[in-house]
């Protein structure tokens, strides 16, 4: 008992102490390395893939507009990578409230919202690093494999493409921990997040009528498309638009997960 | 020392906390109480902020739960065992609960050993037998060297060897001077435990008693009596308040009389008695009469049978 009272820092809830609560947090479940290994792997699989088939598509076999896109290609894997770092994002939050875990964090940090915040520090910081690092071995082994028609880290709007897709990936994860926070449940939250990222956009491109189109453009998976473009294509926002049109989603999901946190109980 | 002040808790229609009152003092270990669904389990996480009241207040060591700087230090509580992540081993999951607060490492190390769990510690918590899982429970309550100890239930799954280890635990710590407030719906428990009790029956106070008071107010004593002229006294003892009942042949069993005055009244008449014993109602019985209005689920056999 004595080696509390003799330790040098009071004891008290800080913010920066419930963070490196939940770095251990984060390091400490088998579920986190094989998420974000996953991740990396299907993000840079799929784009060498892509980027593989960018000269065959270049024969003119009518392959998806992406794939004349050295870029695009090289980042195709995006799509799938964010449904993974989703599924990290909540696995991280509802994983506290499936197992009842949450009770035990809510006890130590009643204030509550330090530990939304704290979770959300630590995730972005590992995934972004290593989204990027992610990013940037597909873009870099992409245009390897597509040789001279490959594009360079200095050609307009790369550089952008390859950081705004991490930040996306990033964002989508953060999603999974707001939506964790606010349906409380894993199957939800993840239904959710892959209606929203996934579905969403075609199904109301399908339903809406023409004239409603230029909305479709403010959908979380076209403004998150738009981040990472090198080339604005019709219809679409503009990647500065796109960011702070997602980065919106992003604050608004958050927010109402913290709203929840501090209001209801646990 | 817990101060709960016209808690009141309520889901929809229903009042699962109905405007309770109480304190819980260091130094003691105090019971809480009632048969179950009786509300004891919401109280505690009201006092410890994870449900909010619809009314009232409850306070520990004089403030709100959520407004002390470092709560761990002040109330370690064992709600559930299961307020765990099944995919983390029981090392990692005190090490992150110390880490919110800046409880050293070796303190993890010091309530891992306290608790018995030392060869499991990096095994993941999912596999915990239930027994286990109590022991990780009491850990994290352990890890702050609270004021306070709030359990609820701490016995549920527990081996004869570990029910025994808590009671001690729990003893030791009020001894301390620390306040302990521990639940359970069996009296038989709390007997062994308790020197206070708090009994609720749905969602209401009951009593707010000493563990001998409560025996007192549930039920009277009677006074078991055997004598080879059990006739002779049965009528030396009759009278307008005095019940005598036989028990069987030669001895009976007399309410409304002390046993010195049964004693006295024989010894004067030279009558020889060869037992003369007090027959103190078991606390679950005492416990049984008091909730008997306020159990929620019963079944109407077993309390059929009591009540013969």
């Amino acid at each position: 008992m004595s080696t509390i009272a003799l330790h040098d820092n009071p004891l008290r809830v800080t913010q920066r102490r419930v963070v490196k609560s939940e770095w251990i947090k984060f390091w400490t479940l088998r579920s986190t390395a094989v998420t974000l290994a996953v991740s990396v792997v299907v993000f840079i699989g799929i784009g060498l893939i892509a980027a593989s088939q960018l000269g065959a598509g270049s024969t003119g076999q009518g392959m998806g507009p992406s794939i004349t896109d050295p870029v695009g290609a090289s980042l195709a894997g995006s799509g799938l990578a964010q449904l993974a770092f989703g599924v990290l994002g909540v696995l991280f939050m509802a994983g506290e409230y499936s197992t009842g875990m949450i009770r035990s964090s809510l006890a130590a940090v009643p204030k509550r919202l330090p530990v939304l915040w704290g979770k959300i520090a630590v995730f972005s910081a590992v995934v972004f690093v290593v989204a990027l690092v992610a990013a940037a071995i597909a873009f870099t082994g992409g245009q390897a494999i597509a040789g001279d028609g490959g594009a360079s880290w200095s050609d307009p709007g790369v550089a952008r493409a390859v950081i705004g897709s991490a930040f996306v990936l990033t964002g989508s994860g953060v999603l999974g921990i707001g939506l964790g926070a606010l349906l409380r449940s894993t199957p939800a939250a993840i239904s959710t997040l892959f209606g929203v990222m996934f579905l969403l956009s075609g199904i109301a491109g399908l339903l809406l009528p023409d004239s409603w189109s230029d909305a479709l453009r403010y959908l979380p998976s076209n403004a998150a498309d738009a981040i990472t473009s090198v080339t604005t294509s019709a219809g679409s926002l503009g990647p500065w638009a796109g960011l702070i049109v997602f980065a919106g989603y992003l604050v608004a999901v958050v927010g109402a997960a913290g709203w929840r946190l501090r209001h209801s109980d646990a | 020392m817990i101060e709960v002040n016209e808690l009141t808790k309520r889901y929809g229609d229903k009042t699962a906390v109905d405007g309770l009152t109480f304190t819980v003092k260091p130094g003691i270990v105090t019971g809480f109480l009632g048969p179950n669904g009786a509300g004891k389990s919401t109280t505690m996480r009201m006092i410890l902020g994870l449900d909010r009241p619809t009314s009232g207040t409850a306070t520990v060591n004089g403030r709100p739960y959520a407004e002390h700087v470092a709560p761990l230090k002040q109330v370690g509580a064992l709600l559930d065992a299961k307020a765990v992540h099944t995919g983390r081993s029981a090392y990692h999951h005190l090490l992150a609960m110390a880490a919110t607060t800046g409880i050293p490492k070796s303190r993890v190390d010091e309530v891992i050993d306290v608790v018995g769990l030392h060869e499991v510690a990096r095994k993941r918590a999912g596999g915990f037998s239930l027994g286990m899982g109590q022991r990780l429970g009491i850990a994290s309550a352990l890890l702050g060297d609270p004021e306070v100890l709030i359990l609820d239930e701490p016995t549920n799954g527990l081996d004869p060897e570990g029910v025994l280890w808590i009671r001690n635990l729990m003893r030791d710590y009020a001894a301390q001077g620390h306040t302990v407030f521990v639940s359970s719906h069996l009296m038989s428990e709390m007997a062994l435990t308790a020197e206070h009790l708090v009994v609720v029956g749905k969602g209401r106070l009951i009593a707010d008693v000493s563990v001998g008071e409560f025996i007192e107010q549930a039920s009277h004593d009677s006074v078991r009596v055997r004598s080879p002229r059990a006739v002779e006294l049965h009528d030396l003892l009759a009278g307008p308040d005095v019940i005598v009942l036989s028990v069987e042949r030669g001895a009976f069993e007399v309410t409304g009389l002390s046993a010195a005055e049964i004693g006295d009244r024989a010894a004067n008449a030279g009558i020889a008695l060869h037992e003369l014993s007090v027959q103190k109602p078991s606390l679950e019985e005492a416990f049984m009469e008091l909730t008997k209005d306020a159990v929620e689920y019963r079944s109407e056999v077993s309390l059929a049978g009591k009540a013969a």
